[in-house]
């Protein structure tokens, strides 16, 4: 368990992530415990699997061009499936692109996501995660809308409430990353900003991104408590975002969590990895493989349930295609779809820009 | 009624809000303890909390953007830029996520806040404030841009801004802050924010300005009228959507439209104006539909800004010419 003497102990300064497992998935320290059931270390596997698995093949949806650019999630699955185990029904969700798994958690649809990637605004609907933000594009720009709902929130006193936002390495070079942080400590407001890096902005290697010690560190000049953890450690992340969600809702202020992770994908589905980095960096980073050293520590802990990998993936498969398919079979797009989200009543010279087009569209049939 | 200026109307306009809607929070640069740094907020933190009106960090950027995080979370935030030339770096989160985040969602998420910008030259200011940035905003999908005259229209106004329910660009000229007083009803009132307003009427030629040049217009008319010249004034309040149809009825009537702004001429309002004009009225004109802008060019610092600010002989000449045509 974290408390305030481990918080002290791996002061961003000293430059050491917090980590539980090993990269064979033995814990570290012999004496240590998860603070997880064997049932809720089997569904964290399970979920982990099931990320994994539908985020393979939306890029596999992506090449067979029935989905346009896709931001791969692989090898930063930890963070997400602990985020989604920690946030809670009224926390809000602020994402930047790549959650996958912590937006499942949260209620959203793979048939949603899907058919954001599709290229329709109906995708970002998250009928069943009411506070889920949609994905942000622009980068970081989100961390600030963060920090205006916990200032919300915390004017209306809403009790355990928390906002998790989201940004990568890159991001922690933008403006909007150090306002939203400034304005969370100062506001003392209940968010956990959680920067996952996972060593490229693209094409970008941290190296390059900044001289900073780590991205933890830079939590220290607004004061707010932050942590740098092995993002690709399961349980380190578990530990690490229940501690900064108990800390943000108990009235404390922001936290800052620094997952070091590493995007085994491409950016996104128009990119190639290739181009700047090496195969001998990526198979360095495939030891640490979330999902192998999660598997690595059941295997040790005698918990079973993860001796039927094939049936399970064959059986997510399934399910992830009708997902898709029901993302290809929605509704088509409407000349009315184009204008009626802009404002609450269409304002007249969108009636009338709208009619035009459709007097066009009549006449040339 | 009350006489006010629009430094007092915009004030009262939030003070009612924050007295009758605990959503409504006021906050920006020097906004709570000062009172802003023209005023327009004086009095309200003691009034209503520290809680609701208050000082933040000096980021535009933090400020835009948590505004609007406050505003998807249930608030109605009305948050100030503190001059015109400071609204940039608020920029991406304007144009990129607040006047957008509706559509995105398709409507599960509405942005109801108001940004509040003192814009415009004319008082002998630093760099940077005294631009009039109206254009980018009526260029961005999503947002409302609007621009009172007058207190009573400036408290109206604010009222209803502050209760629509998407995003309100809502600009205050400030060369007039002051200068304008008027009797303003001490109650709650709304004006759309959609409508233009035709403030003086006449048959020879329109006039379309808005903001501090409503005052130099008016000042012209008094000179065209020496010369025997009728002339019809219209308030455009609202950048956008702009009220076609105030415009087009106007000018088919006389025929000859004069747009006089202090933004730079290029792709500025003016332009739209005249877009509209040859659209709807074409058939009506007896002159080409001219404008009256600034110059493509920054507005001068102080020694050299009555070289750029229209004066009332100016815009009295371009209507004896264009009556003459």
């Amino acid at each position: 368990m974290i408390d305030q003497n481990i918080i002290d102990k791996y002061n961003p300064l000293k430059d050491i992530a917090y980590q539980l497992i090993n990269d064979e998935g033995l814990p570290i320290d012999k004496k240590w415990q998860p603070d997880l059931s064997k049932e809720e270390i089997q569904k964290a596997y399970r979920d982990l699997l099931f990320e994994r698995t539908a985020d393979l093949m939306a890029v596999s949806y992506q090449r067979q061009g029935r989905m346009f650019t896709y931001p791969p999630n692989l090898g930063q699955e930890a963070v997400h499936i602990a985020a989604g185990m920690v946030t809670k029904k009224q926390d809000w969700l602020v994402p930047a692109f790549r959650e996958l798994g912590a937006w499942l958690a949260k209620g959203v649809t793979l048939r949603e996501i899907f058919l954001y990637f599709k290229g329709n605004e109906d995708g970002s609907r998250f009928k069943n995660a009411e506070r889920m933000l949609p994905v942000s594009v622009p980068i970081a720009s989100q961390l600030v809308h963060a920090s205006g709902i916990g200032y919300a929130m915390k004017y209306r006193k809403e009790k355990d409430c928390a906002v998790f936002a989201y940004v990568g390495d890159g991001g922690t070079s933008e403006g909007d990353f150090h306002e939203a942080l400034n304005f969370a400590a100062v506001w003392e407001v209940p968010v956990v900003f959680v920067v996952q890096n996972n060593q490229f902005a693209i094409s970008v290697p941290l190296k390059m991104q900044t001289r900073s010690l780590n991205l933890a560190i830079k939590g220290i000049a607004y004061n707010v408590p932050s942590l740098l953890v092995d993002g690709n450690d399961f349980f380190a992340m578990h530990e690490a975002l229940s501690y900064a969600r108990a800390h943000t809702v108990s009235g404390k202020g922001p936290f800052l969590i620094e997952a070091r992770t590493y995007r085994a994908g491409a950016h996104t589905t128009s990119d190639d990895p290739t181009k700047y980095r090496s195969k001998e960096e990526e198979d360095a980073w495939a030891l640490k493989d979330p999902l192998k050293r999660l598997k690595g520590y059941m295997e040790h802990a005698g918990i079973g349930g993860f001796d039927h990998e094939e049936e399970l993936i064959a059986e997510y498969k399934k399910l992830i295609d009708s997902e898709f398919e029901a993302a290809e079979q929605h509704a088509e797009y409407k000349i009315d779809d184009v204008f009626r989200y802009m404002y609450e009543s269409m304002p007249d010279e969108l009636k009338r820009q709208k009619n035009a087009y459709e007097n066009y569209v009549g006449a040339a049939k | 009624m009350k006489v006010m200026n629009l430094v007092q109307a915009i004030n009262d306009a939030m003070d009612i809000k924050l007295a009758e809607d605990r959503s409504v929070v006021v906050y920006g640069e020097d906004v709570g303890v000062e009172g802003g740094v023209f005023r327009v907020t004086e009095g309200l933190q003691v009034k209503h909390g520290a809680d609701r009106v208050f000082d933040s960090p000096l980021a535009e950027s933090g400020i835009a953007g948590s505004a609007l995080g406050m505003a998807i979370s249930g608030m109605k935030p009305v948050i100030e830029m503190q001059f015109d030339g400071f609204v940039f770096p608020a920029m991406n989160q304007i144009l990129s996520h607040i006047a957008r985040f509706r559509n995105r969602t398709r409507g599960k998420f509405s942005v109801p806040m108001v940004i509040r910008i003192p814009y415009g030259g004319g008082i002998n200011a630093l760099e940077h404030h005294s631009e009039s940035p109206e254009a980018y905003f009526g260029h961005t999908p999503g947002l409302k841009v609007v621009i009172p005259s007058t207190p009573y229209d400036a408290k109206g106004m604010l009222i209803a801004a502050i209760e629509d329910p998407d995003p309100v660009i809502f600009m205050e000229p400030k060369r007039i802050y002051r200068a304008v007083k008027q009797e303003v009803p001490e109650e709650k009132y709304t004006i759309p924010l959609d409508k233009a307003k035709v403030i003086q009427a006449g048959e020879q030629i329109t006039i379309i300005a808005y903001g501090a040049m409503i005052r130099e217009a008016q000042k012209a008319i008094a000179l065209a009228k020496q010369k025997g010249y009728s002339v019809e004034l219209i308030d455009l309040r609202s950048i956008w959507p702009i009220d076609r149809e105030t415009i087009s009825r106007s000018v088919r009537k006389t025929g000859r439209a004069l747009v006089v702004t202090e933004a730079p001429q290029s792709y500025g309002p003016a332009a739209e104006l005249i877009s509209i004009i040859n659209e709807e009225a074409f058939l009506s004109l007896e002159a080409p539909p001219t404008r009256l802008t600034g110059f493509d060019t920054v507005i001068p610092l102080p020694l050299g800004e009555k070289h750029y600010m229209l004066s009332p002989e100016r815009i009295a000449h371009e209507i004896d010419r264009l009556i003459k045509y």
